[in-house]
């Protein structure tokens, strides 16, 4: 095993254990569940909806080459600086090169999982600048120097008491658990950093191919400000983001905030087209984007799963996924976590280090039900674990299957391989548990179902 | 009609009275079964762990025994779903291509055999207790098998059935999965069984024994009272 899934394993079962944590989440995701129903049920029909909507995703997708090109045109033609990164270093470099070069004292960021991917927080500490999450939960978990927890929900792992005692020991507030309390202590702090920020970053929702335009999504208002109040503003988006036409807005975002958070909309929903142009007031007065690759190009050339590219990162299927709601976000060691994070980082990085994603599924398809693009999510954890086996078999597994091949073929093997089971399994009940069983992994938690003295295939060749 | 019923090979091993109960339901209602001897697997376990090659060699044999059959029921929504559903996709761009396809459309799960195909309900059982029923997640996602085995249900005598709210959870057993990977199956495994003991029911039942292989494993270890059994040994009680 790599250490990848090594620390995976060790780490799910530390937190299948975590009986606290398992129903902190359960109790989390089943008020979401409640209003995300609601929320579905006012559409005239969702099944439609989200047909309609892959299929955008599949032009967007398909068409991306034209796409990208007519949305980088429209960006710069009022005069936004685009930019183009194959790599995440390329994109780290950009955006350091822009804050060294306008001098930055500081920075004030909202939520974007590509940075996250990119790891842009620690390489603008690194380089010495001072980043602060705007965002409530990535302010959050950042003050716990840990990764985001969910896509969308990135502190929802924290009660609102270890939010307050967090707030005591870093901010030297006054214990609260009043979340309107606790939100006021964070945006006192927030408020300062949006004055003396010189520059914001953000990430992106969607990117309007026929404008040129960014939209943004969110509830707290905190992504306005990063973008409106800083001189320069650098929205960072994978290539993926990309829709057609403004008037897909008019799908998607309903359908992101109903799939993401169980809203009719979110609160605020904003388009950006540039910097603050001649006869304007307000708005940056330098506005870059940086288009991220990392890989991307590599999944739209693997046609059978380039649907994956649709994701609009709303997080409905880490929400229904039990695997999810039992290990926990920060189990996985991804940016991307839960069934489109499975799917993904094999693809991002490396499918050998990062295959035991994809095996650890049942794949019981919760994840593809929720989908409102329609990812094929569980479909491609298989196609995963077959390219998996096919570039590097494990030796044992796979002989053993081979042998069960030959005996399941084969009815004489098949019936005395069930006489062996049935006249050994007494030996079994004698070891059970024990580093001799064979079947440890099963029975350290659970009974063995007893092989039946006569089978049905017997019961079949002896009826009269 | 002639009915080839395809007995999965942990049905055969481990839930004979399943596979007996089907053939009773089947013949009861007028209709020859067979059941290929030279069958076992459906060749599933190597395929969901990335070994299409091995399952293919398990699957092949498979198509010959049943590529005459007029129809194929099979006792199991996993088992169902890997002929119907995921042979096409494994014998793409082979000689075997056709046949697959062919046989996908012929490939019946058990309950929606009898209601779908036959359009029977009432098959004359009684069964006096409280059940609760687990939509094993194969059956339920890749067949679309939901209202069937609610509609066999609630056609059976004294026979009460009460929802558990996590109907549609999966139960944790995956296959291999829970072997690969036995603390987070269990951890899933724990709250279906919670949610179905929470109904107060007597039964947990399912069309699909490997689910149930798994729940009753744990229920037996944690010495909980509610039981598990298959739908079709429910609807074979007279």
């Amino acid at each position: 095993m790599t250490t990848f899934a090594t620390q995976f394993t060790e780490q799910a079962k530390r937190m299948t254990r975590d009986l606290r944590h398992r129903q902190i989440i359960r109790t989390a995701l089943h008020n979401y569940e409640i209003v995300r129903d609601q929320r579905k049920a006012a559409f005239q029909d969702w099944p439609t909806a989200r047909q309609a909507a892959a299929e955008t995703k599949w032009e967007a997708i398909n068409h991306l080459d034209q796409h990208l090109v007519a949305f980088a045109d429209k960006l710069a033609a009022r005069g936004t600086k685009v930019h183009w990164a194959s790599t995440g270093a390329q994109a780290r470099d950009i955006i350091l090169g822009i804050v060294r070069d306008k001098q930055a004292r500081s920075i004030v960021k909202s939520k974007a999982m590509t940075a996250e991917e990119i790891h842009l927080n620690e390489a603008l500490e690194h380089a010495g600048f001072d980043v602060v999450e705007s965002d409530l939960g990535e302010f959050i978990v950042q003050l716990r120097r840990e990764p985001p927890y969910h896509i969308v929900f990135p502190a929802m792992h924290l009660t609102r008491g270890e939010i307050s005692e967090l707030f005591q020991r870093e901010l030297a507030s006054a214990p609260t658990d009043n979340p309107e309390e606790l939100t006021m202590i964070a945006r006192r702090v927030l408020r300062k950093k949006y004055i003396t920020a010189d520059i914001g970053i953000t990430g992106a929702n969607f990117g309007i191919a026929e404008t040129g335009m960014i939209s943004i999504t969110e509830n707290e208002g905190n992504a306005r400000l990063t973008a409106a109040l800083p001189k320069t503003m650098i929205t960072l988006l994978g290539i993926e983001k990309i829709l057609p036409r403004i008037e897909d807005l008019a799908m998607f975002l309903p359908m992101l905030a109903v799939a993401g958070t169980g809203q009719s909309l979110t609160c605020y929903n904003t388009l950006y087209g540039g910097p603050r142009q001649p006869a304007e007031t307000d708005g940056p007065e330098e506005f870059h984007v940086v288009l991220l690759d990392n890989h991307r190009t590599e999944l739209l050339a693997d046609a059978e799963q380039r649907d994956a590219l649709h994701c609009i990162r709303c997080g409905a299927c880490l929400n229904v996924c039990p695997i999810f709601r039992n290990v926990g976000g920060h189990t996985y060691n991804t940016t991307y976590s839960g069934p489109i994070g499975s799917v993904i980082t094999p693809h991002l990085r490396g499918l050998q280090d990062w295959k035991h994603l994809s095996a650890a599924s049942s794949l019981c398809g919760a994840c593809t039900e929720a989908c409102p693009v329609k990812i094929d999510l569980h479909h491609h954890l298989l196609q995963n674990r077959r390219n998996a086996a096919a570039g590097k078999p494990a030796f044992f597994e796979r002989l053993a299957y081979r042998i069960f091949g030959i005996v399941a073929n084969d009815p004489t093997f098949w019936s005395l391989a069930k006489k062996l089971v049935w006249l050994t399994q007494p030996l079994q009940k004698l070891v059970q548990g024990s580093a001799l069983d064979p079947a440890r992994a099963w029975t350290q938690t659970r009974d063995l179902v007893p092989v039946a003295r006569e089978s049905f295939k017997d019961w079949w060749r002896n009826r009269p | 009609m002639t009915v080839t019923l395809f007995i999965p090979c942990f049905v055969d091993a481990l839930f004979p009275r399943a596979g007996i109960s089907m053939v009773q339901i089947l013949e009861r209602l007028g209709h020859q079964v067979v059941c290929p001897e030279e069958i076992a697997c459906c060749g599933q376990p190597p395929f969901n762990s990335g070994y299409w090659d091995e399952s293919r060699a398990i699957a092949v044999n498979v198509l010959a025994r049943l590529k005459d059959a007029e129809a194929v029921v099979i006792g199991s929504g996993s088992c169902g779903a890997m002929v119907k559903k995921f042979y096409p996709e494994l014998f793409a761009n082979t000689p075997q291509a056709e046949v697959a396809k062919q046989i996908s459309d012929r490939t019946w799960e058990f309950s929606d055999f009898l209601v779908s195909k036959l359009g029977v309900t009432d098959l004359g059982a009684h069964f006096p207790a409280k059940v609760t029923f687990h939509d094993g997640c194969h059956g339920l996602r890749e067949l679309g098998v939901k209202k069937p085995p609610r509609a066999l249900l609630a056609r059976v005598r004294d026979l009460q059935l009460v929802e558990m709210a996590e109907a549609e959870t999966c139960c944790g057993f995956g296959g291999t999965f829970a072997a690969k990977f036995p603390m987070i199956s269990t951890a899933m495994g724990d709250v279906k069984c919670a949610s179905a003991i929470e109904t107060g029911a007597d039964y947990i039942v399912s069309n699909d024994s490997s689910c149930l292989m798994h729940l009753q494993g744990l229920l037996s270890r944690q010495g909980k009272p509610i039981k598990t059994i298959h739908l079709a040994e429910v609807l074979a009680q007279q």
